[in-house]
């Protein structure tokens, strides 16, 4: 991990008169949290491996906003999405691929209202199309047989409606997919969403993340799949709130690919 | 004085359907308190929804035992109710089952009637016992306490007694027939009620009558009644469920509404050209309330489906916030919004307009601890067996608290701040974002 990854800006390509494939669209969490960092990073890995034609915005990215949506601050969520699609229009974007289902679900549902076009893809589903095309090869490597279950994500799986792509992954990674008591369209938020991220939760008996926690814990898996950054901070707490970080590891789908092969 | 059941019969009909017509209207005249919202075209898919969701029950069954059972319920209420067209015919006119000449068909309806009201009555029973025996979760859950809990059991006890004189009436009927009783001819085939009560042989042919007519009276005037309380109860899912699926949201759940005054608001501020200091245009509309604080500040769509709400719970039976102990109960967003609607509604009939009372949807009904509590999800709008969106709700009340009241909790001003400053809900600088890519 130790070699410096090549990771273009729209500036540089522009600057050659050169349009990519796609637009990695990185995000808060991927650009600055330490955790979704090493995602953001295997993710990267992938990419470059299956010879994507990739750039990312880089100091130009900005919050989509869908925190401050989702806290009620339309007025701020508007700033940011028309900011960002300017940038995004002015680079003639056509095509964005982010590993952060907020991200994914902001920019492919509340700016195209405000002037911003785009296909927007998850990582799990792109990921997908490029071993449907033959561009990426999983297999199975280090997770074989090992017993996961994934954590659909809240913004992918009930907002968009996307529970496959990333159990297509897992599948092709020849793993035991299991699946919690409540999974896909009844599948249990870690407790991030709604901006629940950046503040306390509310008085109750639990906190949502261990309830969670314990429902993927009870089918005893080696590794609990995410695909969203916060999912994973959630989880990722969770396990560690259960003093199960030994036994359980808490990885997204993308970092599974990139560490089965070793790449 | 030969008429007089007819005469009498008119004027019950009249009354009960002429009192529920107003209380229609008055569900009418709420829900338009609510601003409009644009639901034009994608009218295939919406009656698509319709069909599948509201007519076929879709959602129902994700839970099969309880999806089932209201199947039953469902089916039965439907088709029994082609013999409550009977029913009015006789009144009116004084037959006696008239839809007889039909012959077989006749029979075999007859037949399925008795079949169905004996399900039905088994199914309420079955509800009966899940309400008040089996304690689940979400039926004996606070939000429920007092007036909601018993008019659930008010409801399935009309179900029953309304299914006990379907039969009773049969039963009487079929051995006056069988008896060659004046104006009882033979019609009709009585599975059910032939063996329901076998008591019915060891009375006289007046007695009978007597039953029968007693039976086929209270069973009437006991729909109209039913009819009635529909208002009064969280039952008026059996009509607003069509409506509101109809309604329903059908673009993706994670798409939230954009609020085109903001969008006029930073278009403006955004645009170099635009003059700061510009007073408003002659006749220019002021700026409208972000967000909702009261119940008037819904939609026509929200406030319909507060009326729609059954208080059925799955919602809240899958809110994470809900199952964690916090306040927020996705249904009680619903029966709150309902109840200060009736209220708002109440004021307007007693003063002719709206006379401010101190009270709104939000504090009064509402708390600021249930709205922050929301994970926006998603899983109660996913539960809804007939497509309500308790979260739209909870969201245009942040809007509220946040855009007119900068009420939001702390750390959210604080995640706000920074996106503002440094786009990023931290407080890493933008110049910083691609740092990743040097660290090893």
């Amino acid at each position: 991990m130790s070699e410096q990854i090549h990771v273009p800006t729209m500036a540089e390509y522009i600057a050659q008169g050169k349009q990519p494939e796609v637009l990695f669209w990185v995000g808060c969490a991927g650009s600055f949290d330490d955790r979704a960092k090493k995602i953001t990073k295997a993710f990267v890995k992938l990419l470059t491996n299956a010879k994507v034609d990739f750039a990312v915005l880089g100091t130009e990215e900005s919050c989509t906003g869908d925190p401050a949506k989702r806290a009620g601050n339309e007025f701020l969520f508007q700033m940011q999405a028309m900011m960002n699609i300017q940038v995004l229009n002015g680079y003639e974007i056509k095509k964005i691929v982010t590993a952060c289902p907020h991200c994914f679900n902001t920019i492919k549902n509340e700016y195209p209202g405000l002037g911003g076009s785009y296909e927007v893809i998850h990582h799990t589903q792109f990921l997908k199309s490029l071993l449907n095309e033959g561009r990426l090869k999983i297999e199975g490597g280090k997770f074989k047989g090992k017993r996961i279950t994934f954590h659909d994500p809240c913004y992918l799986g009930r907002a968009n409606g996307e529970y496959e792509a990333p159990r297509e992954l897992l599948e092709k990674l020849e793993v035991e997919l299991v699946e919690m008591r409540r999974c896909k369209t009844k599948g249990l938020c870690c407790g991030a969403g709604g901006a629940q991220m950046f503040k306390e939760p509310e008085p109750g008996i639990k906190d949502i993340n261990v309830e969670r926690t314990e429902e993927a814990l009870e089918i005893k898996p080696e590794v609990i799949a995410a695909g969203c950054p916060f999912c994973n901070t959630m989880m990722t707490d969770g396990v560690k709130a259960k003093h199960k970080e030994q036994e359980v590891a808490v990885m997204d789908v993308a970092e599974m690919i990139a560490n089965a092969d070793e790449l | 004085m030969q008429y007089l059941p007819n005469i009498i019969f008119f004027l019950v009909l009249i009354v009960g359907i002429g009192y529920f017509t107003m209380n229609i209207r008055k569900i009418i005249r709420n829900v338009k308190l609510g601003h409009e919202v644009d639901t034009s075209g994608n009218r295939g898919e919406r009656w698509g929804n319709v069909l599948r969701i509201a007519l076929g029950q879709s959602k129902m069954v994700v839970r099969p035992v309880s999806g089932l059972m209201h199947i039953i319920v469902y089916v039965g209420f439907v088709i029994i109710n082609i013999e409550v067209l009977e029913i009015i015919i006789d009144g009116l006119f004084g037959t006696h089952r008239v839809l007889s000449f039909l012959g077989p068909v006749y029979d075999y309806l007859i037949a399925s009637f008795e079949i169905l009201a004996l399900l039905v009555l088994v199914a309420v029973i079955v509800f009966w016992i899940r309400r008040n025996i089996q304690r689940i979760q979400r039926f004996i859950s606070p939000d429920l306490k007092g007036w909601p809990k018993n008019d659930a059991n008010y409801i399935l006890y009309f179900e029953m007694v309304l299914m006990l004189l379907f039969l009773i009436m049969n039963g009487a009927d079929h051995m006056l027939q069988d008896m060659g009783s004046e104006h009882y001819t033979e019609a009709g085939m009585f599975p059910v009620s032939i063996h329901l009560f076998p008591i019915l042989e060891n009375f006289s042919e007046q007695t009978l009558i007597l039953i029968e007519r007693t039976a086929w009276w209270l069973h009437i005037i006991g729909i109209l009644v039913f009819l009635n309380y529909l208002y009064f109860s969280k039952h008026l899912h059996i009509i607003l469920a069509f409506p509101n699926v109809y309604y329903g949201k059908i673009v993706p759940k994670g798409k939230f509404r954009n609020l085109d005054s903001v969008t006029k608001e930073v278009e403006l501020m955004m645009d170099p050209a635009a003059d700061p200091y510009a007073a408003p245009a002659e006749g220019a509309e002021a700026p409208a309330k972000f967000g909702a604080s009261d119940a008037t500040d819904l939609s026509r769509i929200q406030l319909l489906a507060a009326y729609t709400c059954t208080e059925c719970g799955r919602c809240t039976s899958e809110c994470p916030a809900s199952i964690t102990g916090k306040k927020l109960s996705p249904r009680k967003i619903m029966m709150d919004t309902r109840d200060r609607l009736e209220e708002i509604g109440k004021n307007i009939e007693k003063n002719g307009e709206f006379k401010p009372d101190g009270k709104q949807l939000l504090d009064d009904y509402i708390t600021r601890e249930e709205l922050w509590a929301c994970t926006t999800c998603n899983a109660c709008v996913q539960a809804c067996p007939v497509s309500i969106d308790p979260l739209s709700i909870i969201m245009d009340m942040r809007q509220f608290l946040v855009m007119e009241q900068s009420a939001a909790p702390n750390e959210l001003n604080i995640a706000m701040t920074n996106i503002e400053n440094n786009g990023a809900p931290w407080p890493y600088n933008q110049m910083d974002r691609l740092n990743w890519k040097n660290e090893a």
